[in-house]
Formats: C-alpha cells, structure tokens, sequence
C-alpha cells in the first residue's frame, strides 16, 4: 500500500500539485488519470522520488518515504518496477540483457540462473524467442512487454506505469492493460497507472484518482464512474460522443429509460 | 554532480565491466584519429621548421630538438587533447543526453542505482586512465613524423636526426606534459558529463548541449594550458 498526504509541488511560480492525498491499494490496479498537465506524471515521480515533493508525506506500507536516507531509498527502490512512456530500454543491450540487468547487479546468481529467470518473464509477457534482439528492432508494443518484464524480474512489491498506452494501436493497449492487471494480481503488487486512455480506465480501473490542475476532483472505480455526476470527470471521461453513447447504454442497463437528451428520466 | 558520484557501487563487477567498456572506447576507439593527427603533426613541424632555418650557422639536429621539445610541450599534450574534447566530448555528452531525454537515466535511478555513479565515474576513471596514454603515444608518432618527413624530404637524415633528439633533452618537460594530460582529461569528462547529464529538452537541446560542452571544454583547455605553463615552466 502506498499512501501520500497533501503532496505540493510547485516550479517557479506554477504550482502542479497542490494538496493531493489519497491511499494506493495492494493488489489493485490503481490508475491516476487527468488531462495533460495536470501534474499526474509529476505526481508519480514525486511517488518514487525522481522529484522531491515541496511538502506532503509519503508512506510505503507504513515505511515513511519521505524521511528516508538515501541508502533506505535505494533498498526500497529495489522493491519498485517502474514502465516509462518511451520504454527506456538501454539502447546498447539486447532484449535479454536489458532484462538481466537488475539481476546482474542486485543479484549473485549464476548466469544459468539469471537466464532461467529472463526466459521465465519473457515467457509472461508472451516474448518468447526475442532474447537477442536490439531495442530498435521490435515494435513500440514489444518494447512496452520487453520493459514491463524488465520492471518484474525483480519481484517488486510496486509497479508504476508510467502511460504503458501511449502511441499503441486499441488492440495491443488493451494487451498490455491486461497484462498489468494480470500480473498486478498474480504478485500481489500495489501497482500505479498513469493515463488517459479511456478503455484502460473502464477495463482495469480498480481505484482511480482524477486530477484537474494538480488537486484531487473525484476518487472511486471504473463502475463508479458511469454514474458519477461530477461534471468535470464527465467531459473528461466521455468527451466524445461515442464515449457519452456508451455511458447511457451502461445506464439504461442499469437504472431503466433514458430521454433524448441522455439524461435518466425514470428507474426500474 | 562530482560530489554525488563518490558512493559505494552496487555491483563492483558491473562498475569495472563498464569502466572495461569505456576505456575501450575511449581509448581504443581514439587510437586512429591520434596516430594520424600526430604522425602529421611531427612532419608538418619538422618542414616548417626547416623552411625557417635557414641561417648555415644553425645545425640541422636542431630541427629535430625543435620538433621534439615542440611536439612533446605542446602538440602532443595540447592539439591531442582539443580534437578529443571534440571526439570523446560530444560522445559522452550526446550519450548520456540521450539516455536523459529518453529516461534511461530514470529507469536506473529507479533501480537503486546511484546513477552518477554507474554512468559518470567510469567515463572519467577511463579518460584519466587512457588519455594521457594517448598523449604519449602522440609524442612518439609526432617525432617518429618529423623524423620520417626530415628524411622523406631531404631536409636532414635520420641519423642527424637521431642524434638532434638526444641534445639537450630535458625529462621534466614529458613529466609537464602527462601534468597537462591529466589536467586535460579530467576537463574533456567532466564538462561534457555534466552538459550531458543535466539535458533537459529533447532531441535539440541534446545537440545544443553537445556543441557546448565541446567549446567550452576546448577554452578551459586553454586556459588550463596558459595556468600550467605560467604555474610549472
């Protein structure tokens, strides 16, 4: 579990985050989502101490974060898969050794038992067979798998991702989605996703935290928002009329008619 | 960013493979451009000086100590080093920009690695290492240019030439030109290290970073080169 209590972040005069607090689950999927600039990446950087928060406090499992040395950090780092937007897998290192990485240098296992273990994530993120090639030879979604396994090889207790979606065609992003979400449940992790992919939000939202200019707007599950009234989650979610059209099917479904306008008009 | 590097690294194999890999390119990967600069360098030397002798009354050996104390002082020291803050410079600092923009530098950081460390400490460990090998390198190849170009060209034989080397021969002056070489190395890592480490843009701001960490490499050198001269000789 990760929590984090009125974290501010300002640069210069702009303030990104100003307050935000809230409870991140284990073995959830956890998203933050918001428009762009809305200080969410800003926010998870500040959850794994790429950027130092102004002020807030934030607690892994009951561990303050916030007050730890560099040395506790670095341990604890060592507990944290993170999936950047790019991937950034090391451009000089094949897809094995960009995996074996971690294990190499946290580990004294032999080289036939990192391999195993290489294969072994490979084989969970459907990439069997790609050892030997070169980050610039796979595809942006293959990247994505590639740095996703990276990120487990570990066995971290938390796993940020950082937009896992972007510039992915709807099929392979719902691939990956799943595969968050699968291996979220499979290790037991506190996972935290960062986007504004709308399928990733209504498929694997388990504990969604939205943001409009750096402050909390509304906090619940993907269930909860096709019937959250709060007007700003509304534009945001359903900005398109494709999107507004399915809402009002998931609320027919549930609560009866509907009139023209989309609004609820009488329940079951 | 110098002060942040001095921590105990997490896997000292890894650390002493990647310093491993930096000599190699660092050095290795020098080793053409800093023969040829410096086999031309002696001969240009050794011509030129000819053509300016020109009095009977100046003995030929001393093109050769010349061309020696001028490749051993300055050229070899000096020139080598400029044209490396060119090569190894916008190398180190475009590689490490690149692993900024794209986040690798993040993705180790989120590792527990002190990336300063890992990434910095073994470029300069490798230049302090191998540059000044290189410097040495350029004094042999430079004089071993004068001495195959005095020859080529009739200006003077290789025994007059040989003899000219040994006259007046001061060893303080190679030990002055390793001080410089030292100096230089430290300033071709670290100004690029740092120039490439604290990027902050995109693919721009990488080349721009580069271009200025090499100008501003080359003007501390010289200005290293005037300090250590006016301190040292």
């Amino acid at each position: 579990m990760i929590e984090f209590k009125d974290i501010k972040k300002s640069f210069g005069d702009k303030i990104v985050l100003d307050g935000v607090s809230h409870v991140m689950e284990t073995g959830k999927a956890n998203l933050i989502i918001g428009s762009s600039g809305s200080g969410k990446t800003v926010l998870q950087k500040c959850l794994v101490g790429l950027i130092e928060p102004d002020e807030g406090e934030i607690i892994y499992d009951g561990k303050s974060f916030t007050d730890m040395n560099d040395e506790d950090r670095k341990l604890l780092r060592q507990q944290i898969g993170m999936l950047f937007q790019g991937s950034a897998l090391f451009d000089s290192m094949n897809v094995e050794n960009n995996i074996k990485f971690p294990l190499d240098m946290f580990t004294t296992d032999n080289h036939s038992t990192k391999l195993k273990r290489v294969n072994e994530v490979l084989e969970r993120v459907n990439l069997v067979g790609s050892n030997k090639k070169l980050p610039a030879e796979i595809s942006g979604g293959m990247k994505k798998r590639v740095a996703i396994a990276r990120a487990i090889v570990l066995n971290p207790k938390y796993l940020f991702c950082d937009e896992p979606n972007s510039g992915l065609d709807p099929q392979t992003s719902m691939l990956i989605d799943k595969l968050i979400y699968e291996i979220t449940k499979e290790f037991n992790m506190t996972t935290i996703i960062n986007t504004h992919d709308m399928n990733s939000v209504m498929e694997i939202g388990e504990n969604i935290l939205y943001m409009v200019n750096g402050k909390k707007e509304w906090t619940g599950n993907s269930k909860d928002i096709i019937f959250s009234d709060n007007k700003k989650l509304n534009e945001f979610i359903f900005a398109s009329e494709f999107l507004q059209d399915a809402k009002n099917m998931r609320m027919l479904e549930a609560n009866g008619k509907i009139d023209g306008n989309g609004d609820v008009v009488e329940k079951k | 960013m110098l002060k942040g590097m001095f921590s105990k690294p997490e896997n000292a194999k890894l650390y002493w493979k990647e310093f491993m890999h930096q000599c190699s390119e660092v050095g290795l990967g020098s080793l053409g451009i800093v023969s040829i600069i410096s086999v031309f360098m002696g001969a240009v030397s050794a011509v030129q000086t000819s053509y300016q002798l020109v009095s009977p009354l100046i003995s030929k050996g001393t093109i050769a100590q010349i061309v020696r104390d001028t490749v051993i002082l300055e050229f070899a020291p000096t020139l080598v080093c400029i044209v490396l803050a060119g090569v190894i410079g916008s190398k180190i600092s475009s590689e490490l920009g690149n692993m900024r923009v794209s986040e690798q530098i993040d993705a180790l950081e989120i590792m527990g690695i002190n990336t300063k460390t890992y990434l910095i400490m073994p470029k300069i460990a490798a230049a302090l290492l191998t540059i000044p090998m290189l410097v040495i390198l350029a004094m042999v190849l430079g004089i071993w240019g004068g001495r195959f170009a005095g020859s080529a060209s009739g200006i003077l034989s290789t025994d007059t030439y040989d003899q000219g080397l040994l006259q007046s021969f001061m060893p303080y002056n190679v030990i002055f030109a390793l001080i410089k070489a030292y100096t230089f190395a430290f300033i071709i890592s670290t100004v690029p290290a740092y120039y490439g480490y604290y990027v902050q843009g995109g693919s721009l701001e990488i080349g721009r970073n580069s271009t200025k960490s090499v100008v501003v490499s080359c003007v501390m050198i010289l200005l290293a080169d005037y300090a250590l001269a006016a301190l040292l000789l």
